[in-house]
């Protein structure tokens, strides 16, 4: 297994080099990944606002936005400027504090869960100890922030969508988490870079998703319900609740739930990749096509060359996980309520825990094969 | 002392203003609301100070458990029960308060003189770290089995309890224009009675 370029060793080097103190040069190290990654961020927004836009379309049989730069990529950019300079509303008799609260506290963990998604040996913020476990604690803290939006708002079906928001989050992270933990007993750890690592090896064949099929079909139901995504879109019905919790809000604060939404299904799409589609590894394991063409797997080109691969395959399985996740919008109808709650408590939850049993179970009889 | 200790220090400090600064709010303001969720940044604090103590499966843990499943709880209870009702300033309440802040004083002072006049043991091993998930889990399946079980049948009574308590299977036969007995009420506020078919407002077809 070999460690791959490891950008921060350099970057480090080259300033003790300098004559930097370490603990300094270190320091000036920490900013960079956690600025390119939220730039990242950020501009995959309006990559899935145009996408959403354009397949939306082609699913309608229309063109979709098609002014606003070439083949209309600047709509978003369009969209997201009309949102600054809008008039910010504050409705009469609202909580202020908790009003500007509210979208704030439900976009920061969105942000934070960053931390943890890899897309190489050594390309992540930080490689934690708990990794994948941090993202499910910090998504149990966003529905503290719809409530608030909810509540604060002074109107009733932002209250009743607040609430809805609330009881969704709480009934899917259930199968989500055991989902996850099935995962997690293969790889014997909570850290995403070695959850990738149990995966490589054997290409294609090696993923998660051959040996937790029930897994990542539940991991993806449930993703969507935490997202919030069209078959699960109840908090804000439009034909029941106008618009659930965001109905007060216009301007940037409105803008603020727009961007958390389409981060959270980018976050939700790479873990996806990474819990399940083996993250950054290619379809044919590196290992191989450098016996094939000769070379070393140490070679410093190759090492180059997959590490630009490895960025390229989560980015590509993640956005064809946003593909499928906009088709299904436009092919599942949204479900009630209560077949919302039942599809979570009485169906998904036993089958994640008959799914966690059967792991475990395989893991004993084939160690080899489930990570022993 | 260098650039990591003196970082740890600024966020230790910050982080204790903030769990005392938001404790005295969840106490103080008179908006249920609001107590509810600064309680939810006193537990968010306080797994930042578990952070700063080389506990991060701890530091998730309470942010899973505390901010994710009991804030919200409390704040579902509060949103859910409507009860509206004035507050009544009763009678010689300076006595009451007298009492309370006599035993938070008293307490006060017991846990001061505790936490100064034990000698504390620093234990000089290094924190267990990210290995702690591994530890917590041999520890939960031998010498802490029993009060973890104990723990789980403790939840699981409480859960029994709010089924029972939630489900009304007792509801009589009622009565068109019958009163519904008081008892089986849930506390609600008075609404005004829509008229059920009558004519839509303009413009609303």
């Amino acid at each position: 297994m070999t460690l791959g370029i490891d950008l921060q060793g350099s970057f480090v080097d080259a300033l003790t080099g300098l004559g930097l103190p370490a603990g300094a040069a270190k320091a000036s190290w920490l900013p960079l990944p956690m600025t390119l990654i939220l730039i990242a961020a950020t501009v995959s927004i309006f990559v899935t606002v145009w996408l959403e836009r354009k397949i939306s379309a082609a699913a309608q049989q229309r063109i979709g936005p098609e002014f606003a730069g070439p083949l209309g990529v600047l709509q978003a950019a369009a969209d997201g400027l009309k949102l600054l300079v809008k008039e910010d509303i504050t409705p009469a008799k609202t909580d202020p504090w908790l009003f500007t609260l509210g979208p704030a506290i439900v976009v920061i963990p969105v942000f934070l869960s960053f931390l943890v998604v890899p897309f190489g040996q050594n390309m992540v913020i930080t490689d934690l100890g708990v990794g994948i476990f941090l993202w499910i604690a910090l998504s149990s803290v966003t529905p503290i922030g719809l409530l608030m939006a909810g509540y604060s708002s002074n109107n009733k079906y932002s209250l009743l969508g607040g609430l809805r928001a609330a009881a969704q989050s709480i009934s899917y992270e259930i199968p989500l988490a055991l989902a996850v933990l099935a995962v997690v007993m293969m790889s014997n750890s909570l850290s995403t870079v070695d959850i990738v690592n149990q995966q490589a090896g054997y290409g294609i064949l090696g993923w998660n998703i051959w040996r937790q099929p029930i897994g990542f079909l539940i991991f993806w139901i449930a993703a969507l319900a935490e997202c919030e995504r069209l078959p699960f879109d109840l908090p804000e019905a439009e034909e029941e609740l106008v618009a659930g919790y965001q109905t007060e809000y216009s301007g940037m604060r409105f803008g603020l739930f727009y961007v958390g939404s389409y981060v959270n299904l980018v976050l939700s799409a790479l873990l996806v990749a990474v819990l399940y589609l083996g993250g950054w590894e290619l379809p044919v394991s590196i290992g191989a096509i450098a016996s094939v063409i000769g070379v070393s797997e140490s070679t410093p080109w190759l090492q180059i060359v997959a590490a630009a691969a490895g960025i390229f395959m989560t980015l590509a399985k993640a956005y064809l996980l946003v593909f499928i996740a906009i088709l299904l919008r436009w092919t599942v109808p949204r479900v009630r309520i209560d077949q919302l709650l039942d599809l979570g408590w009485k169906f998904l939850l036993p089958i994640a825990l008959v799914n966690l049993l059967v792991t475990a179970a395989l893991k004993l009889t084939f160690p080899i094969a489930f990570g022993g | 002392m260098n650039l990591a200790e003196g970082v740890q220090i600024v966020s230790f400090g910050i982080l204790s203003l903030m769990v005392i600064g938001a404790a005295l709010g969840v106490v103080l303001l008179s908006n249920i609301v609001h107590s509810a969720f600064l309680l939810g940044m006193v537990f968010a604090s306080i797994s930042g100070l578990y952070i700063l103590l080389n506990a991060g499966f701890v530091a998730a843990a309470q942010i899973l458990v505390y901010v994710g499943a009991v804030n919200i709880l409390i704040l579902f209870g509060i949103m859910l029960v409507n009860k509206q009702q004035d507050f009544v300033p009763l009678p010689n309440a300076w006595l009451g308060k007298l009492a309370t802040a006599a035993v938070c004083g008293g307490l006060f002072a017991l846990l001061s003189t505790m936490v100064l006049g034990t000698t504390w043991a620093i234990s000089t091993e290094a924190a267990a770290g990210d290995g702690s998930v591994v530890l917590i889990g041999m520890h939960l399946f031998s010498d802490f089995l029993l009060p973890f079980e104990l723990a789980s049948v403790l939840l699981l009574i409480a859960l029994v309890g709010a089924i029972i308590l939630a489900r009304r299977e007792f509801i009589p036969d009622e009565q068109p224009g019958d009163p519904q007995p008081e008892g089986l009420k849930l506390p609600e506020r008075p609404r005004d009675l829509v008229a059920v078919g009558s004519a839509p407002p303009d413009g609303d077809a």
